[in-house]
């Protein structure tokens, strides 16, 4: 008898059975050429492309009548790192026999296709509820994989690491840029946010209008915010003595340095203020009858009992930031932005990834680890 | 502040905002100051009631089938039949949010080509996830006693749902409306990179061109447009969450 399929297995294993029917790989004669599409085995050596056909079923059969989660992680993870692995060899043999200036970039096949695997990992370890140090353990062993295919030059022919080369200087001194603007924002935000979010968790008169102000600060749209702040900006930049010299200008990372402040504030303020509020009364009766100061209880007893919940407005803030960094690039202020608006300027679709992909890459990095630190944390919810 | 006074400011920002859309001119005097000798200090390569409409318009036709979507999937996993879906749906709802906007819209470039298509893929993926994220904390975070008290009654699994559960996760599922809205209105800013037309386009000429006065009028409407809709929302899931 045939057991019932898996209720989320039989989509994502159908999903994956037509990303095998679609191209693996596209090729184009030039950086902005038509792209003309190249199928599992136009794309792949016989060899590879059988292996990843058998993978690929293999994951398919699991992913329909195997229970145990384990095995519903590792057979769609290697054929996961398979694909991968795979399309870098698909890049090598379309460039061998195509002309200097030829592109090629993984196809629709490749995406749908990872993204049916990244659902049914995802769903595997959500199945085997990791703690926090096994989920980090998942992660590191997913980006070393992933470094390691770089570093060994794997995917030295995929399109998107010729653009790479193109832009081999810059992207580094704009990914500094971009890891400048996310986490001096944000530190720049813990050290306001922390102190006002203690003050009005003091103080019930001046919550809700700070509180109010700091939402209405976080609607209004990021291109918008950043682009009005150049108007103060270049005011104090000319009449403030010693402001220019300091690197303050109305465009360039001053601007979108404030803008990414201000949009920080909100989640810092309000995490600390609901963070203090959560300690129990009890707790910080017994302290006081302990004898401590006011300013004893905060520092020693309160903030570390509120420590979970205002380091969830730092993941917050943090994720937020990385991915607003890239609107600074329309102002002048550099981060991966740059590649991103160049790419769209260009309608080049390598470009556009350069610069999407770290960012994505980063965010997700951010939360991740973020994420399993906050568990760690003694009182954190479990 | 007194309620009044919240109601008056409210109104004078409505009314400045429809003055400025209607009759541009009135303010060039305001504006002149931070448009470059000689450049025009009222955008005028297309009229900004033009740009806020289609703005708007890109916003709605994200959101509403976004809500509706999102709705009906979070009734699908908080049933037995979708249960298996659950802990899946929430872990994929998390790793969304960590996708920047930007990042979203500009990997729909090359998938849709330019215009208004990847903004309204971008605000419609975007949208999903909040409102998926509060109907589903609004559904499953119901007083057991209630589900039970409803049950006793003898009501189907269809008439708890639309009689009991809904109307009280009703003031959850429009919060999480108005946060998507409001992200839907600063991605379509963002959409003017990649050609859809809304006023983001006013503030990127802006800054092409060096000129100010674009990049405040463009800057100032679009959030003024983004509080009143914030507040308004916040004052309409207030009022059910009054009734229920």
């Amino acid at each position: 008898m045939i057991p019932r399929p898996d209720k989320l297995g039989a989509p994502m294993g159908a999903l994956l059975a037509v990303a095998l029917a679609l191209p693996l790989a596209s090729y184009r004669a030039n950086r902005i050429a038509l792209a003309e599409a190249r199928g599992l085995f136009e794309a792949l050596p016989a060899v590879w492309a059988a292996a990843l056909l058998a993978c690929a079923v293999a994951t398919i059969a699991v992913a329909l009548f195997v229970r145990p989660p384990a095995i519903r992680l590792a057979v769609p993870a290697l054929t996961l790192l398979l694909l991968l692995i795979a399309i870098g060899v698909a890049a090598r043999m379309l460039m061998a026999n195509g002309a200097d200036y030829a592109r090629v970039a993984p196809g629709t096949g490749f995406w749908l296709a990872g993204f049916a695997l990244s659902i049914l990992i995802t769903d595997a370890i959500v199945r085997l509820k990791p703690g926090p140090f096994l989920r980090l353990g998942v992660f590191a062993l997913a980006a070393a994989a992933i470094a390691a295919i770089l570093v060994t030059g794997e995917w030295n022919a995929l399109s998107i690491l010729a653009e790479y080369r193109g832009h081999a200087a810059t992207f580094w001194r704009e990914g500094a840029h971009h890891l400048q603007l996310a986490f001096g924002s944000l530190a720049a935000a813990i050290a306001a946010g922390v102190p006002i979010g203690i003050l009005i968790h003091r103080s019930e008169r001046l919550k809700g209008p700070v509180l109010s102000t700091l939402s209405l600060i976080q609607t209004i749209p990021s291109i918008a915010l950043f682009g009005m702040l150049i108007v103060p900006l270049s005011w104090v930049a000319a009449n403030v003595p010693g402001a220019s010299e300091i690197g303050i200008r109305g465009i360039g990372m001053a601007p979108a340095f404030v803008a990414l402040f201000l949009y920080s504030l909100l989640p810092m303020v309000a995490n600390t203020a609901a963070g203090l509020s959560g300690v129990s009364p009890s707790v910080t009766e017994a302290a006081a009858g302990m004898g401590l100061t006011s300013r004893q209880r905060l520092i020693s007893v309160e903030l570390p009992l509120a420590l979970p919940v205002i380091l969830t407005g730092v993941r917050i803030v943090l994720v937020q930031n990385i991915g607003l960094t890239t609107i600074a690039a329309l102002i002048g202020g550099g981060g991966f932005g740059t590649f991103v608006f160049q790419g769209l300027g260009q309608t080049a679709t390598d470009l556009i990834l350069l610069g999407a992909l770290p960012t994505v890459a980063l965010a997700f990095a951010a939360a991740v680890v973020l994420d399993a630190v906050i568990d760690v944390l003694p009182g954190a919810k479990a | 502040m007194s309620r009044p006074f919240v109601f008056l400011l409210r109104l004078a920002l409505v009314a400045l905002v429809l003055a400025f859309l209607f009759v541009p001119e009135a303010f060039r005097p305001l504006l002149e100051p931070f448009a470059p000798v000689g450049a025009p200090a009222i955008y005028d390569r297309a009229s900004l009631l033009d740009l806020t409409i289609s703005h708007l318009l890109i916003v709605v036709a994200a959101i509403v089938p976004a809500t509706l979507i999102s709705v009906a999937l979070a009734i699908l996993v908080s049933r037995p039949i979708g249960a298996e879906f659950l802990p899946l749906s929430r872990a994929i709802v998390n790793i969304g949010q960590t996708f920047p906007p930007v990042a979203v819209l500009a990997l729909a470039v090359p998938v849709v080509g330019f215009g208004t298509w990847p903004t309204l893929i971008a605000l419609f993926l975007y949208g999903l996830l909040p409102i998926f994220e509060n109907t589903l904390a609004g559904l499953t975070g119901l007083q057991p006693a209630v589900a039970e008290a409803a049950k006793g009654t003898g009501m189907t699994g269809r008439q708890r749902l639309f009689q009991v559960e809904l109307p009280l996760a009703l003031p959850v599922i429009l919060e999480g409306v108005r946060i998507s809205l409001v992200i839907a209105l600063s991605t379509a800013t963002i959409g003017s990179t990649v050609a859809a037309k809304g006023l983001g386009e006013v503030i990127i000429a802006g800054l092409n061109s060096n000129n100010l006065a674009f990049v405040l009028q463009g800057g100032l409407l679009t959030g003024a447009l983004a509080v009143i809709l914030y507040d308004g929302l916040g004052e309409i899931s207030r009022m059910t969450a009054a009734r229920s």
